[in-house]
């Protein structure tokens, strides 16, 4: 299955029953699997007429009630970001899918990661903050999903899925297994009518300054306890690392294969992959930084994780870095040999 | 002693911040009066804009949900889709839904949703001071018209419901104005009419209402009740637009 299509369906199993969308490569095969199935639940599918469109649909059918979702590429998800703002501002849960591509601009439809700034920063206006998942499997796509809803509703928040074109139009096998029946989120917010109890108002607009002060800073508290409870990361081989590559999504799956290959020249390279690249595990790398002075970023943009990696690291520890931009995927044979490069002159310094 | 008039159960005890002679406010209570006269306000639920009226749910005593500006039409088919037993409306300035909201507005309308547009049109951007609008006539005068509008510059005003009309899926599009007693009248029916039409499902309602807007026309009260009749409505003329049968 596409990992597109898996998305797709993972969400269908997991109680989504509004999906809004607008077409856009490389992420297609999902609003078709959805055209598809939704309707055969008894949900609601429509094609809007533009991302504007599509996740301010999203935004009233969250305020209904209902799990929905939406999903787009890079210059779609520019156009949902005014939704996105607003969802986090109205303390909305919505899941929304970025299959990125190359960009800016119109750029191509080649995978690319060129979003992470604007996935982990908020990337609307204000101060908010979404979750942001990072898989690098069309399985792990699968599985993350129904964690994308289920954090929406318990943090009463917009989740993004951040992929790209090559995991959304790569074939694997992928099982369901993982998707459990979803729990029962307190719904005392949604808008149903105000049949027995008082009328209900969701906005945004807080004229008042202080207000909408205290508004923000309960907004940031939330973030916080995210912060706190919500970091996800896997670790590679970095027991007896040398040199920890940082990368996540199918950055990350290239990296695996170039580690393999380094290991075999025997150089002790491992990775961290963060798999919420917002929040971001922060800790796991400070922890790696007692041991290891050489941290390797690996993305496919012209470097934006870096910024992270640097916050994390805080000064310690040297930071190499190796990107792609553009939709150019790098072979894993071509990282390894760039971070072996990177390990010779580690080595040399460190002597 | 029998009384005959009294607020609205779907009004809160709440003043209007409108400025004198505003429509806003009289559509406002319109649409309180409906909704509590019809029994919907265990059902209905409201989709605010950005523009004057945003502040309704400061008045409304009635489930309501803001939305970005110009997004109404949209939300509310996200609303309508999973709560088809609820009335759904969207209140909608001219900037909102002949400016930025325009693709929303069509193609809810386009798509047949059942859902009820009250769509207020006074020709200016009011919360924003007064700029032009879609709708803003030929040779008035805004901030952003200083000269006048120049149709050669700047367009021509935009006809909603004769627009919408066009459109399979609109159902009921009606131009009202609440500028005297009799056209509040009017305009109180054309939006009971437009919520049966939502009730029955025969497809998208909307109702124009002209309405003053004093502040920004610079005008008195009264001039400007007096202007919708002897300008205003020669641009958008009243009556309704289209209706099937419902
Ligand atoms: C995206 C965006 N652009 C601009 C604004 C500023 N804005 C607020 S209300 C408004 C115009 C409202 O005019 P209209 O819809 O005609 O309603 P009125 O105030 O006249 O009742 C504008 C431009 C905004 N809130 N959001
Ligand atoms: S500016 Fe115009 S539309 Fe806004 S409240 Fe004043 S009179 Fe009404």
């Amino acid at each position: 299955m596409s990992g597109n299509a898996a998305l797709g369906e993972a969400a269908v199993l997991a109680g989504c029953t509004c999906y809004f969308g607008y077409p856009i490569t490389p992420q297609n095969e999902l609003t078709e699997h959805m055209a598809k199935r939704v309707p055969e639940t008894g949900g609601v599918f429509i094609q809007s007429e533009s991302e504007i469109a599509a996740i301010n649909m999203v935004l009233g059918a969250s305020v209904a009630g209902a799990r929905a979702m939406t999903s787009s590429s890079s210059p779609g998800i520019s156009l949902k970001q005014e939704g996105i703002s607003y969802l986090a501002a109205d303390e909305l849960p919505a899941v929304i899918v970025n299959m990125v591509r190359g960009g800016p601009g119109m750029g191509n439809i080649s995978p690319a990661q060129s979003d992470y700034l604007q996935a982990t920063r908020g990337g609307g206006h204000g101060d908010y903050k979404t979750i942001v998942l990072a898989p690098a499997s069309v399985q792990e796509l699968a599985d993350l999903v129904p964690v994308a809803f289920d954090l929406a509703d318990e943090y009463r928040n917009p989740v993004i899925i951040l992929g790209d074109g090559m995991l959304g139009q790569m074939m694997e096998p992928v099982s369901f297994d993982n998707i459990k029946p979803k729990k029962d989120y307190p719904k005392d917010y949604i808008l149903t009518g105000a049949k027995g109890r008082p009328s209900r108002m969701i906005r945004s607009l807080l004229f008042d300054t202080k207000e909408e002060e205290e508004h923000n800073w309960k907004l940031f508290r939330k973030y916080q306890r995210m912060e706190q409870n919500e970091v996800r990361y896997e670790t590679f081989l970095i027991d007896d690392a040398e040199m920890i590559i940082i990368a996540y999504g199918i950055a990350a799956r290239i990296a695996r294969g170039a580690i393999k290959r380094l290991r075999q020249e025997n150089l002790k390279v491992g990775m961290i992959r963060p798999i919420t690249v917002w929040p971001f595990p922060m800790k796991v790398i400070q922890e790696a930084a007692q041991q290891v002075s050489d941290f390797f970023v690996f993305e496919m943009s012209t470097g934006q994780l870096i910024e992270d990696v640097k916050l994390a690291l805080n000064g310690k520890g040297h930071i190499h870095f190796y990107g792609r931009p553009g939709g150019v995927i790098p072979t894993p044979l071509e990282l390894s040999r760039i971070v072996s490069r990177h390990c010779y002159l580690a080595q040399r310094r460190k002597k | 002693m029998k009384q005959i008039y009294a607020r609205p159960k779907s009004l809160k005890e709440a003043h209007f911040h409108y400025c004198p002679g505003c429509g806003h406010g009289i559509i406002n209570r319109l649409i309180a009066e409906v909704v509590d006269e019809m029994g919907l306000r265990d059902t209905v639920i409201c989709v605010a804009p950005a523009g004057c009226g945003m502040l309704l749910y400061n008045y409304f005593d009635i489930d309501t949900l803001e939305s970005a500006h110009g997004r109404g039409a949209a939300v509310a088919t996200g609303i309508k889709r999973v709560r088809p037993e609820n009335l759904v409306f969207s209140y909608q300035g001219d900037g909102d839904l002949a400016a930025i909201g325009t693709a929303e507005g069509f193609h809810a309308a386009n798509r047949g949703e059942p859902i009820t547009v009250i769509f207020v049109n006074n020709g200016v951007y009011g919360m924003t001071g007064g700029q032009m609008a879609p709708t803003t006539l030929h040779k008035q005068v805004t901030t952003t018209t200083p000269l006048g509008r120049d149709s050669n510059l700047a367009g021509h005003p935009v006809k909603i419901c004769e627009v919408f009309a066009l459109l399979d899926g609109t159902s009921y599009l009606e131009r009202v104005a609440v500028n005297k007693p009799s056209a509040i009248i009017k305009a109180k029916k054309a939006i009971a009419r437009a919520f049966q039409h939502q009730l029955k499902r025969t497809g998208f309602s909307l109702v124009e209402i002209l309405s003053p807007c004093p502040t920004n026309w610079k005008m008195s009260s009264v001039e400007s009740c007096k202007w919708i009749d002897d300008v205003m409505s020669k641009q958008f003329p009243l009556g309704i637009i289209k209706e099937v049968t419902c």
